[in-house]
């Protein structure tokens, strides 16, 4: 009934992997071997063809040419459910588990063979004789929706190994962790790879996590195999000269010096909102951003940011408290942010800060197609002025598109980030809220983005950057605050900031 | 003892054999419902598959003199209308809230056009077990004869209940239907699953349908459902999707609807017909009270369109 778990582990060898999609070359002659009991990362990146590679391994997609060694013999992968057979799985960036579950349940009903009716006791004890085995320690009968981030990675992992898998691809595996689970899940599977009970090819753009859990590597730039070796070989440096080529990177503005007199712009107090779900609120009792620094928040996903800025961004109403700008109460209308100044760059910028069917034109001039250049309301729209109000400001952002007429949708998200920036960081800022603004984007962009948010602290802004990416915050804030459970939990300046304390404040051990 | 003899007691028996006697077309429909909308789907149109329901069992039992082949009869038009639903809701854009409508729609007309003949003839019943022979009160035997129907539906209910978590079927419906890339991942086709259970929420639909005409009211008339099929609807979200929930608020539904022929009985003669509004009244109520602005539902299927 239980599956096999003492499977050992196989070797896994792609080779000569070519996918063309119509004219568009996704992969190109790579190959890359990944012994048994070896750990594995492969890094690039987005749109380097990480993805494409591993689904053309694991039967999703059809390579144009290429073939697949498992153990050093030829096989025919033509679907996922072939890779399995052949112990082959993966381990998917987005959770596949299902969240009204319990772990016992998506355990069991994952199997390739269910009996029609489920002997409850049975299963447990062979889930228990599993779990025995296993280096994780989950609870299995809570439903999934109530497990932590971490719990469900290590469910994903341990359910991969629960269906006989023996060679698992990691999609991106820690981009949902705080660095303490990400420790600690990456530490165990490396140490079952040791065991030999596993081999692991883990797709990341992370080079610490690459550095201290991989054995090797390989870099793959634009569908190429940019560079394989040892991990002890190379350093930080030249992995990201394989990964990003010689493309010239927009250096970060030197950090003026901070006046620790300067204006506080934002203030909040007090303030209680409702959050997603309802049954619990968010609650901020006292933040304030002066002019001309940049405040960090810090947090895991879903621990109350998205409503914090919500409120801020007068989307989501709130039970109490005080939100100022410049000393006057702020409740985030059009009029208000306009003679305040304040800027807002949200998340997922096409979804929620364009009409993604609108043009790149209209997009750019939605703060000031209304007005004219006093600050007039105007009667008649000027078609030709939101043209040349675009035109300069793409040219400025270096926003890439095929027209100022083409609808903001067909962009790359790098290229409708810089667009939005243009929006935002135009004209005079006071205060800029940001959330996420690096979010898959590539090394170029993020590095461009980081600048100008860089650039406008400089000139006087108060910046708010909530991000789920430490490193951003480390590199950008002047002060950092944790966000958890709905409530600002730590604050620290950057020159005493530590990745382990704020890990901690994360996952909530305080 | 004669019939008036017990008073004011005659109003809490009258709500309870209401209940039973009421609450069995709620208790297939709103199990039916629950199938499909744990599978995520939703099925506005149990409304007209129940009243076409109720119309081919009365037909198919005037016809054959067997209340059973009605019985059977009506289960597969449920199922057929079901598994329509079922077919076009697969298709991309096809929005399920939207051709439920339709099919409710549909589903009463081609009722009434079908059972004009039916209007007149008797049909014969469906049998009731007299669980209330042992007492001499009529009125207790009145509220204790229970059809089989109402027995067979809460055995339903826990079987349901007991299914979802116990059987391979259960868990791959509430696979399905709260999460669409788990269940492929897992190499299931989730329209395969809603398919099959807006089809069997269709044939309990169906059976609804035919306890109305063949018991209860027991003949068959246009205005035979009075919105029972929508309510039911309503009654799965109150009952959060557990289909031993479902089975308490049928009966809590035809307790309510139970309340105006029970105080009418007893002489209450002003105003008594308010309280045949009680039911709509309560489902507004639940509506309200079980609904907010700001959150979505808790147990909802994760999948499910009204609740995404």
């Amino acid at each position: 009934m239980s599956a096999t778990t003492n499977s050992k582990a196989v070797g896994v060898e792609a080779i000569g992997m070519t996918m063309r999609f119509g004219a568009f070359t996704a992969l190109d002659d790579v190959s890359v071997k990944v012994p048994a009991g070896s750990f594995h990362a492969l890094l690039g990146e987005n749109g380097a063809g990480k993805s494409t590679l591993v689904k053309c391994m694991m039967g999703f997609y059809h390579p144009t040419s290429g073939d697949m060694l498992v153990d050093g013999r030829e096989v025919t992968i033509a679907s996922p459910k072939d890779a399995s057979a052949l112990g082959l799985g993966m381990v998917y960036q987005h959770f596949t588990l299902v969240p009204s579950l319990t772990g016992a349940e998506n355990l069991v009903i994952s199997r390739e063979k269910v009996p029609g009716v489920i002997d409850w006791r049975k299963e447990r004890s062979g889930l228990a004789q599993f779990m025995e085995r296993m280096p994780f320690k989950l609870p299995l009968d809570v439903k999934v929706a109530e497990l932590a981030a971490g719990e469900k990675q290590k469910l994903e992992i341990v359910k991969q190994l629960y269906l006989g898998r023996s060679f698992l691809v990691l999609d991106e595996p820690t981009s949902v962790l705080t660095p303490g689970e990400a420790q600690e899940v990456l530490g165990l599977v490396r140490a079952m790879t040791r065991a030999g009970d596993l081999t692991v090819l883990m797709i990341s753009h992370k080079f610490h996590e690459v550095t201290a859990f991989a054995d090797d590597v390989s870099v793959l730039r634009k569908g190429k195999l940019t560079g394989t070796g040892r991990v002890t070989d190379l350093d930080h440096k030249a992995m990201a000269a394989m990964m990003i080529g010689d493309q010239p990177i927009a250096a970060l503005d030197s950090r003026a010096e901070p006046k620790l007199d300067a204006e506080i712009v934002l203030k909040v107090k007090a303030l209680k909102a409702p959050d997603r779900t309802g049954l619990k609120s968010i609650r901020i009792e006292d933040l304030g951003v002066r002019s001309g620094e940049i405040v960090g928040i810090a947090g895991i996903s879903g621990n109350g940011q998205k409503e914090f800025l919500e409120v801020l961004a007068g989307q989501r109403p709130r039970d109490a408290g005080e939100v100022m700008v410049r000393g006057t109460t702020y409740a985030a209308t059009r009029a208000e942010a306009r003679a305040l100044n304040v800027r807002l760059i949200p998340e997922e910028p096409l979804k929620n800060a364009c009409a993604p069917k609108m043009t790149v034109a209209e997009n750019i001039s939605f703060r000031t197609f209304d007005i004219d250049g006093n600050g007039k309301p105007v009667n008649w729209i000027s078609a030709g002025a939101i043209r040349a109000f675009s035109a300069r400001l793409v040219e400025q952002f270096k926003v890439k598109t095929a027209s100022l007429s083409s609808p903001i949708a067909s962009l790359s998200g790098g290229n409708v980030q810089r667009a939005v920036l243009a929006r935002e960081l135009t004209g005079e800022v006071d205060l800029l809220i940001v959330s996420n603004p690096c979010f898959g984007l590539d090394f170029s962009a993020v590095a461009e983005i980081r600048a100008r948010i860089m650039k406008a602290r400089n000139a006087g802004a108060a910046v708010l950057l909530m991000s789920e990416d430490l490193d951003e915050l480390l590199e950008l804030s002047d002060r950092i605050f944790v966000m958890s459970d709905g409530a600002l939990v730590y604050e620290t300046p950057i020159a005493l900031a530590s990745v382990q304390t704020i890990g901690e404040h994360m996952a909530g051990h305080h | 003892m004669d019939a008036t003899g017990i008073g004011l007691w005659g109003v809490p028996l009258a709500i309870l054999g209401g209940a039973i006697r009421v609450s069995t077309p709620f208790i297939f429909v709103s199990l039916g419902e629950a199938i499909t909308e744990r599978s995520g789907r939703i099925n506005l149109g149990l409304e007209g598959t129940l009243v076409f329901g109720a119309m081919t069992a009365y037909a198919v039992a005037v016809m054959t003199g067997s209340p059973w082949l009605g019985l059977i009869a009506a289960a597969i038009a449920g199922l057929c209308f079901g598994l329509f639903h079922g077919w076009i809701c697969k298709f991309r854009g096809v929005n399920d809230i939207a051709i439920g409508i339709a099919l409710m729609l549909f589903g009463s007309g081609l009722a009434f056009f079908f059972g004009k003949p039916f209007i007149q003839p008797s049909a014969p019943d469906l049998p009731a077990i007299p669980l209330g022979a042992w007492s001499d009160i009529p009125q207790v035997q009145a509220a204790l004869d229970v059809n089989v129907l109402f027995l067979i539906g809460a055995a339903l209910a826990v079987f349901l209940w007991w299914a979802f978590r116990n059987t391979r079927a259960g868990l791959i419906v509430r696979v399905v239907g709260d999460s669409s890339d788990a269940a492929r991942a897992m190499g299931l086709n989730p329209d395969t699953v809603r398919l099959i259970a807006t089809g069997v929420g269709g044939a309990l639909a169906g059976i609804g349908g035919a306890y109305l005409s063949l018991y209860y009211p027991g003949s068959w008339t246009e205005g035979i459902s009075s919105g029972q099929g929508l309510m039911a609807v309503a009654l799965v979200i109150f009952a959060r999707w557990n289909p031993l929930g479902c089975f308490a608020a049928a009966l809590l539904f035809g307790g309510a609807g139970a309340l105006g022929p029970a105080l009418q009985s007893v002489g209450v003669t002003q105003g008594y017909y308010l309280f045949y509004a009680a039911p709509y009244i309560l489902t507004l109520i639940i509506m309200i009270a079980t609904s907010s602005p700001s959150r979505s539902l808790a147990g909802a299927p994760g999948e499910l369109s009204i609740t995404k």
